[in-house]
This record gives C-alpha cells, sequence and structure tokens, in this order.
C-alpha cells in the first residue's frame, strides 16, 4: 500500500510499503476515509521530537472504514465508519478507568525512552516516534488500530466525514484544555493560537458559559474564522501589544483561565523570538515557550494556566517566580480524547460545534508532502490539509 | 545531527545511572515495583505467579500488597541472587545481557495482561530502512521493553 512516510528531517515522501496486519486480537484494521495535518507533526517533520527513523508512517487523527476485525473485538465490525482516537488506551488501567487515557500504562512499547524522557512514559500514538510507542501512522491505505473497542468510535449517521475526522484528536484537545482548566460561565478566557486546537479551544470556553473569550494569532484567517465559528473575539499580536490588551478588555484583572494552544515552534515579533530561535539553533534548549511564557505573565492572580501545544523536553526562560508570587495553577497534558469523543459527536451531530471549516485544503495521498508543505507555511489560507488516500 | 538531540537527555540519564550505580544508589537488589489495577486476589500469590513471571517463579522473590487509595495491587519481584556488578553494567545492558531486563519485561508483561488481556505488539512487517540514526533508535528499541525506572 502506498504511505506517507517520514525519511530524515523535513523530508517526507509517499512510499509502497506492507499492509499492516492484526497483531493482538483487540485490533482492528481500518481502511483510510481521511486523514489531515497537525501542527504536532510539524514538530515530528523538523527533527524535534525524538526517535523517529526513516521509513516511519506519520499522521495520527483519521477517519476511516473497519475492514478486518481480531477475534476479540466486541463493539465493531466489518463495515463500521469509525473515527478513532490519536492515543491508544488498553481501557482498563488506573489510568484509563479515571479517564486519563493519554497516560495509559499498557500501549507504549517502547517504555524505557519515555521514562528516561520524562520520568515515565506516556501512551502510545499513532505515527508519533518511538519514544511514544512506534505504532505506524494513519496517512496510508490501512492502519491498525489497537484496542479498538475503547479508541474507535462509530460516526453518527448525518456526520459528514470531514466533520468526524476533526474529533480524532484536536476537537477534543481543544474541550479538554477548557475543561481541565476549569472554565465555568463568567470566566474571562484568552486562547494562544487559532489552529484547530486553539479555535475549539476557544469553542469549548464559549460552550462552557464563559462570559468573554478571546483568542490571539497573527493569521488574518484564521482569527476570522475563531471569531465566526467560535464565537470568539481576537487580537492580532504583530499589530498589539497583547498584554496590555487583554488588560483593557479585562477590567485591569486579567484572564482567569489562559489557554495556550501553539507549542514548541512558537513565533513571536519580540526580541525573545530571536533569543529563543538562537538558544534552540544552539540545541540549548529544545522548546521555544514564547506562548506560555505570555499565558502566564497576562493570567490574572490566581488564575489557571493550560499548556496544551506540545513540548518535548527543556525549555529556558520559564516564568517560575510568576507562578509562585501570583498563586497561579498551571495545567498541562496530552489529549484524553476517549473521555470526550462521544459526547463531542453528539455536539457535531447536533451543530453546536462546526469543524468542516477548518478543512481549508483537501489532497490525495500522493500529494501528502505538499500538503505539508502548505500546512507549515501557511500558504493560501490553509488551516488543515485532509489527506484522501481515496481520491 | 539535528534529529538525534534527543539522544542528549537519554545519555545523561545513562551517565547519571552509572553513577548512581557506582555510588550503590542503584542496587541490583532492588525491587522491581508495578502497580495492577486489579484486586490482590487477581493478581496472585507467591505460590501462583501470573504469567509470564511463572515461568522465572524459582529465580525471583514476590511481594504483593494492596495499594493505597483503591489504586489496585503492588506486585514488586527481585531476583534470589542479587545480579552481578558485571552483569548489570552498561555495556551488558546495551547488549542485553542484563538478567534484570528479561525481568522488568516479564513484569509489565504481566501487568499488561492482567489489566488488558494482551501485551501490545509493535506493528509488523517494519515499513523502516537501515540509517545511521535509525540503528540508535533501534538499539534503544530494542532494549527499551527491558529498561526504564521500574
Amino acid at each position: 500500500m502506498k504511505a506517507l512516510c517520514w525519511e530524515g528531517v523535513n523530508k517526507l515522501s509517499v512510499e509502497q510499503v506492507p499492509d499492516p496486519e492484526l497483531r493482538n486480537d483487540q485490533d482492528v484494521i481500518v481502511r483510510l476515509i481521511a486523514g489531515t495535518t497537525c501542527g504536532s507533526d510539524l514538530h515530528l517533520i523538523g527533527g524535534y521530537i525524538p526517535a523517529m527513523r526513516a521509513g516511519d508512517v506519520i499522521g495520527h487523527e483519521f477517519v476511516g472504514e473497519v475492514v478486518e476485525t481480531g477475534s476479540a473485538v466486541r463493539r465493531h465490525k466489518v463495515g463500521d465508519r469509525v473515527v478513532v482516537c490519536s492515543f491508544v488506551g488498553c481501557g482498563r488501567c488506573w489510568y484509563c478507568a479515571n479517564d486519563l487515557w493519554s497516560l495509559c500504562d499498557n500501549t507504549n512499547t517502547n517504555p524505557g525512552i519515555g521514562q528516561a524522557l520524562f520520568g515515565y512514559e506516556t501512551a502510545g500514538i499513532f505515527g508519533y516516534s518511538h519514544a511514544m510507542g512506534g505504532l505506524r501512522g494513519s496517512h496510508a491505505e490501512y492502519v491498525r488500530v489497537p484496542f479498538a473497542d475503547y479508541g474507535a468510535f462509530k460516526v453518527p449517521e448525518g456526520v459528514d466525514d470531514t466533520s468526524a475526522l476533526f474529533v480524532s484528536d484536536s476537537v477534543p484537545t481543544g474541550w479538554m484544555g477548557a475543561d481541565l482548566a476549569g472554565v465555568k460561565p463568567g470566566d474571562v478566557v484568552a486562547v494562544w493560537g487559532c489552529g484547530a486546537v486553539g479555535q475549539m479551544a476557544a469553542r469549548a470556553a464559549v460552550l462552557k458559559g464563559a462570559e468573554r473569550v478571546i483568542a490571539i494569532d497573527r493569521i488574518p484567517e484564521r482569527l476570522a474564522m475563531t471569531e465566526r465559528y467560535a464565537g470568539a473575539e481576537t487580537i492580532d499580536y504583530t499589530t498589539t501589544d497583547v498584554a496590555a490588551e487583554l488588560r483593557e478588555r479585562t477590567g485591569g484583572r486579567g484572564p482567569d483561565v489562559c489557554i495556550e494552544a501553539v507549542g514548541m515552534e512558537a513565533h513571536s515579533d519580540g526580541p525573545m523570538h530571536l533569543y529563543d530561535q538562537v538558544k534552540q539553533q544552539l540545541r540549548l534548549q529544545t522548546d521555544r515557550p514564547t506562548a506560555v511564557r505570555q499565558a502566564i505573565h497576562a493570567c490574572r492572580k490566581a488564575g489557571t494556566v493550560f499548556i496544551l501545544g506540545v513540548f518535548a523536553s527543556a525549555v529556558d526562560k520559564f516564568p517560575l517566580g510568576a507562578v509562585i508570587n501570583k498563586g497561579l495553577t498551571v495545567r498541562g497534558a496530552q489529549m484524553h480524547g476517549q473521555r470526550y469523543i462521544p459526547m463531542l459527536l453528539d455536539r457535531l451531530a447536533a451543530g453546536e460545534i462546526e469543524t468542516a471549516q477548518l478543512a481549508t485544503h483537501t489532497l490525495s495521498l500522493d500529494e501528502a508532502p505538499t500538503a505539508y508543505d502548505m500546512f507549515k507555511e501557511k500558504t493560501d489560507g490553509c488551516v488543515r490539509a485532509v489527506i484522501r488516500p481515496g481520491s | 545531527m539535528r534529529k538525534l538531540w534527543w539522544a542528549v537527555p537519554v545519555a545523561v540519564a545513562g551517565v547519571t545511572a552509572v553513577r548512581r550505580s557506582r555510588t550503590g544508589e542503584w542496587r541490583q537488589d532492588r525491587w522491581l515495583t508495578v502497580t495492577v489495577n486489579r484486586p490482590p486476589m487477581d493478581v496472585g500469590s507467591e505460590g501462583m505467579l501470573p504469567p509470564p513471571l511463572d515461568g522465572l517463579a524459582e529465580r525471583i522473590d514476590v511481594r504483593i500488597r494492596p495499594a493505597p487509595g483503591d489504586r489496585g495491587t503492588e506486585l514488586a519481584v527481585r531476583f534470589k541472587e542479587p545480579v552481578s556488578a558485571a552483569s548489570a553494567s552498561v555495556p551488558a545492558r546495551l547488549t542485553g545481557q542484563d538478567p534484570r531486563q528479561e525481568l522488568r519485561r516479564a513484569l509489565r508483561d504481566a501487568k499488561s495482561l492482567l489489566e488488558a488481556g494482551e501485551v501490545l505488539r509493535p506493528d509488523a512487517p517494519p515499513t523502516t530502512r537501515p540509517t545511521p540514526g535509525g540503528r540508535l533508535v533501534e538499539v534503544f528499541t530494542r532494549r527499551s521493553g527491558g529498561e526504564g525506572v521500574l
């Protein structure tokens, strides 16, 4: 079959690879209907996420059709149209049982690497390096889905493929940010980043009753999309002093909740961006935490900062003093998708959440490297490029 | 070389391990422990170990006790005969000669079987091709199931 393979730093190509096989009784094989580019893939492609090998298939956000089931699969049958959570959870360890699915104890087949990097390993994730389990990614014609009874969800009739696709990762990630940050009615919420995850975090905050939601980015199309579909106010950080603007819009208090949806390759137009770029290129830090710093400084006293963006290792100039002296709660997590996906599919079917607008471009699997170029450079207003192996 | 940056923290962890082993901080007779999200009666007893630990029963000590806070059962194992320093050295670990790697792997597999009913196997056949950086990753992934902080 054809698949999009990582061939080296900033090198992607579509290759012929062996078809995936059922390897465990709780697996299913899914024929891909559609997958999408994700900002976290850019960290992987750019060499910032550890332990990739040439030929690794990437991609983790997808919708497809079940074509084969293992003998212990109970909730799915051949022909089911399913959206699959990007993180794989066994469903029965303490973390899964407590809805902390991205921390599953039993789905990372390379626990020693994760433990060396983080102290304890994460769950496995599709197509996201051997440190995160080494599972094949989804930008292919077929993908194996382990523990499918827990990670694959039947798409309701009436929900189209493209809309369902984003419930695989970006919608639950955004929702989790607002949920675990404790957004409640009356809050003012600021969201850094208007990519798909940031937009969904903003929409989640609105649906959770936030009084005002203010999203921050520099790309006009993304700001406009966030205003229209998430119902949020926006700030263009290239034309405004973000901290001053947030103070002014919040009566001098600062936002109650700040959600960072940017990650390790953050951009800014200030001198700290140059500083971070130099340190990152010299390998004196692995991640650029520009938006995290800004969120911590902007947050009101005793407020909450939630870090949704992906970070791999160490950062520099982390404002720990602000965290302590302002009494902040700082929290982060990878996506506990299984906790939210059924509810989000219902909301999608009910029209409370719209996602189809995120799919600004649709390309074939053969064009997948071009899709990632467009997505990375944000050309032609690209928010997400959808890759359809069947087209 | 950009893609090899991640080897730095892994190497630091390795150097730290060597220093700890020299100072005795990493004792070869330390219990290796996991917490299983099942009640103690499901996990077993010293005379009746869950697979694949049962295959090592004659060589290991086992400790099974309830975990606090309704977190299941703490399952701890160690070799009856402490592993020699040479067998626990970095070269032995890199070449897969440290017997604790087999024990860690068996402990993890037992937990996974008890909780999830199966041990997740890596995808096959592989899609990767050999490169210098890839070979380094392969060394780490080959040993990863038997290494770590248990």
